[in-house]
């Protein structure tokens, strides 16, 4: 038996898609330290991560970047394949499938902050929608939908905000 | 913090948060309550108390038959009931504060807001 070698040789593209999604596992791992009220509510700064890749290299990296981190997350966290990994992973899923359709509305009038807004919406309706079908199906959530979707807009509106500050820097004094 | 930021919002963005806020805040008045107990009688005794949290299929057996409360989706009604004119069924889910009554066969389904007993999410 021949010892046979596979070398894997990255591109520029992977190297940086890789650095982009290290970012975005950082983010995740410091907001993890971080208490909050609700269960399930959180601030998603790693989504800053995903539209800023989003705006400038398309969505085909940004599915990239998002799937990286969700896997990686979940090893560094020790949530692989737990609930809690199925729920963060409908919720990339979703807010991806809305981002494709939302990354084609005009640049001119609707900026990061739309795909923010629209992306923490979508996160939060399918994360508590399979919560509500697969998790706890004996007991109706959706009366705390409006309470998610609340927090899903302060997020998204603040996620928003920064990434639009980030790819578009400006003075601020 | 600086009110700079906000520039960064184009008019879409308003639009689309705008009207996301006005969606939440119709979701929110229109959501059923979060707690409420549900009692069912039957002939003014205490059948069973519930939460119209928890989805649940109750039969109450009565003297014309078997009247069946249905809890789902934080909403309750009378799903089916031997009575000849069939006023509770079709009065549908209920809201809050608003009760059933099935008189043939001494039914009653009635939501009342106790207020909270605890809170534990």
């Amino acid at each position: 038996m021949t010892a046979s070698v596979i070398e894997l040789i990255p591109s520029e593209a992977d190297r940086h898609i890789a650095a982009l999604a290290a970012v975005a596992v950082g983010l995740t791992l410091i907001e993890t330290v971080v208490p909050l009220p609700l269960p399930g509510v959180k601030p998603g700064l790693a989504n800053i991560v995903t539209l800023i890749v989003l705006w400038r290299w398309g969505w085909r990296a940004a599915v990239w970047v998002t799937l990286l981190r969700i896997v990686a997350g979940a090893l560094a966290l020790g949530t692989f394949l737990t609930p809690t990994f199925i729920l963060s992973l409908s919720g990339g899923l979703a807010s991806l499938l809305i981002l494709a359709l939302a990354i084609h509305l005009p640049r001119r009038w609707f900026g990061p902050v739309s795909l923010s807004l629209l992306a923490g919406f979508a996160h939060i309706a399918a994360q508590l929608g399979v919560a509500n079908v697969w998790l706890m199906p004996q007991v109706s959530l959706m009366g705390l939908l409006p309470i998610f979707l609340g927090a899903a807009w302060l997020t998204g509106l603040a996620n928003g905000l920064i990434v639009a500050f980030l790819i578009n820097p400006k003075p601020l004094v | 913090m600086s009110w700079r930021l906000l520039t960064g919002l184009r008019a879409g963005d308003w639009a689309v948060a705008l009207l996301g806020l006005a969606a939440i805040v119709i979701l929110a008045t229109q959501a059923p309550v979060l707690t409420g107990r549900v009692v069912i009688r039957q002939a003014g005794q205490v059948f069973m108390e519930g939460d119209v949290r928890l989805n649940q299929t109750i039969r109450v057996p009565g003297p014309l038959g078997v009247t069946v409360v249905e809890f789902r989706a934080g909403r309750v009604r009378v799903a089916a009931d031997p009575s000849p004119r069939q006023i509770c069924v079709r009065q549908g889910w209920l809201r809050a504060g608003e009760a059933a009554v099935c008189l043939p066969n001494r039914v009653s389904v009635e939501w009342g807001q106790l207020g909270y007993d605890s809170l534990g999410y």
